[in-house]
């Protein structure tokens, strides 16, 4: 394999690995915010003792998933080096931003909502305790203004002096964090660990009912538990019903990769499964109309007219104005500084072109393909394990609501098996972003091949299986730690 | 200076009567030391540390320019002309 495979697979194996801590953290801050609302407003120490439990949890999954989102910068800097130039304009703001909110926000609040529980009144406590979850959630998004701006590259200018997209004024980088497709991909995120740490909090509530111990807690932290997934679900839902509008304006290989749509049109059907398919549904998610056209893989590749009736060129018109952008800026680089005249006109070709600069690194129309099988079935395993959890969480809800949730024991082992049903359809959200937006590392401008940095396979496959190591080796510790607290279980009965 | 103080003794106290969050303090120091003084040093140097911007420029356009597929550059010929 070559240096470009293990590059992506290390930063795929990363990203995957702190998407497994970070919806918990954002899901379980608000399940315990919620507790602890409910302690203040009722002045019960119950509603004290079960909030102080899953903080306890919320304690263990922070410590081991801190800074594993550092590891990604450090690939940044070494296996993507051409990328991390030609972005740090862009990511250089969010991203400090975001260490500076996080470190101030979260040793602050944090060490309140643990240490300062007899020693700051109720309402402060209360206050640090949503601050807390707050000021996660702040950070994903600025980290999620970074990922979108790839996905959808907005506010900026190519500068072939700089050789970097930048952000020429302060409405620039206004455009760039009201970004679209970042605020739908914050809501879609952050709602989404709400449906983790739910779903964490029922599952584990159902494994004290199914041992018949602590059943007055777990049957009400399973309440709460559901109603904040249940929360969270109905938000994936609307922000992932506008992600797919987005996918269709801004990405629209991605979604018909999604769908395994060679062949688009109007009235364009949604597939269920391969041979399944309900007519029209596709044209109504994508452009909330039913005649809408949704452009298929095949006219994506030839070219074809969309929705407003613009005509959008084939990939090959768009792979030699590519060309044309990468000859214009070679030349503008070799004669700025000896044909001042020549570098302008070639400076103009370069402008005139620069949308479709990545393009011209493509060999084949068909480069713009990403792997159609890996987005189709992990759009599925999303939307499926996402619809299974939605039932279960309203049948808790449900026989919760009707005090019998104690008694359905088959209801306690669906809801126990979501727990790890939930990380599978987060992991699979994630493919379908960003398998799906492949190869570009930056939407048109930038493709993954010419990302990555002049090192070695052998040096990244090195630091592959050691990450591979030492995470797998924090992960177990993680696990036991945390099946220790949850045996070990509450105070309260 | 009071309030410095009171804020000290908030996280000394904290930290002191710790029970078992002591194990996951524990826990982060192993991972931070591991990250930073072991991988970031040995193992993730940035390609481009110690070059000044002028060179980091110099050094990415040239990749961008001399990649293998932008083969095809007859469409412009300014520097002949």
């Amino acid at each position: 394999m070559d240096v470009l495979l293990w590059s992506r697979l290390q930063f795929a194996m990363t990203a995957a690995y702190h998407w497994l801590f970070v919806p918990l953290t954002l899901g379980l801050a608000l399940a315990i915010a919620v507790m602890e609302t409910l302690y203040v407003v009722k002045k019960d120490d119950y509603w004290k003792k079960t909030t102080q439990f899953w903080m306890k949890l919320f304690a263990i999954n922070f410590a081991v998933g801190i800074a594993t989102g550092i590891i990604l910068e450090f690939e940044f800097g070494t296996n993507w080096s051409n990328y991390s130039w030609f972005v740090g304009d862009i990511f250089g703001a969010p991203l400090a931003i975001e260490g500076i909110l996080a470190f101030f926000m979260e040793a602050t609040f944090f060490a309140v909502m643990f240490f300062g529980w007899e020693k700051v009144s109720k309402r402060f406590h209360l206050i640090s305790t949503w601050l807390t979850g707050i000021g996660a959630s702040i950070s994903a998004y600025w980290i999620l203004v970074a990922n979108s701006w790839m996905q959808h590259p907005v506010g900026t200018t190519f500068n072939p002096d700089t050789v970097r997209s930048e952000m020429a004024s302060v409405d620039a980088f206004w455009e760039v964090i009201t970004n679209p497709v970042a605020v739908s991909k914050f809501i879609h995120s952050v709602t989404s660990g709400w449906v983790t740490g739910g779903v964490f909090v029922v599952g584990v509530s159902c494994y004290y009912l199914m041992r018949k111990r602590n059943v007055e807690f777990a049957r009400k932290s399973a309440f709460v538990g559901a109603a904040v997934a249940m929360a969270g679900t109905m938000a994936v839902m609307l922000s992932g019903d506008i992600s797919g509008v987005h996918a269709a304006e801004y990405q629209p290989m991605k979604l018909a990769a999604a769908e395994g749509l060679e062949d688009g049109g109007r009235r364009a059907p949604f597939s269920i499964i391969p041979g399944v398919e309900i007519p029209g549904m596709l044209s109504i998610l994508a452009t909330h109309d039913i005649d809408g056209y949704v452009p298929g893989i095949n006219d994506i590749i030839n070219g074809y007219t969309d929705n407003e009736g613009n005509v959008i060129p084939s990939v090959e018109e768009k792979m030699e104005k590519g060309r044309t952008a990468l000859a214009a800026l070679e030349e503008y680089r070799t004669l700025k500084d000896t044909d001042p005249d020549a570098a302008s006109i070639a400076r103009s070709v370069l402008e005139e072109n620069v949308q479709y600069m990545g393009y011209g690194y493509l060999e084949s129309p068909e480069d713009v393909i990403p792997p159609v099988d890996m987005v189709y079935w992990s759009f599925r395993v999303m939307v499926g394990g996402g619809m299974f959890i939605a039932l279960v969480l309203l049948l808790v809800l449900w026989f919760g609501y009707k005090n019998r949730i104690g008694e359905i024991k088959w209801l306690h082992y669906l809801a126990f098996l979501s727990v790890p049903l939930v990380y599978l359809t987060g992991q699979a959200g994630w493919i379908v972003a960003e398998v799906g937006r492949q190869p570009w590392t930056i939407q048109g401008l930038l493709p993954v091949n010419v990302a990555t940095s002049s090192v070695s396979a052998a040096a990244v496959q090195t630091t592959f299986f050691l990450f591979l190591t030492i995470f797998a080796l924090f992960l177990i510790i993680e696990i036991r730690i945390m099946i220790n607290a949850i045996k070990k279980g509450p105070e309260v009965e | 200076m009071g309030k410095i103080k009171s804020i000290w003794r908030f996280y000394r106290d904290g930290f002191k009567n710790m029970t078992w969050g002591r194990e996951l303090w524990w826990l982060i120091l192993l991972k931070v030391v591991i990250l930073f003084a072991v991988l970031r040093v040995f193992f993730f140097r940035p390609v481009m540390s110690g070059m000044n911007d002028e060179q980091k420029s110099q050094m990415v356009g040239e990749h961008l320019i001399k990649n293998d597929y932008t083969e095809n550059k007859d469409t412009l010929n300014l520097i002949t002309d």
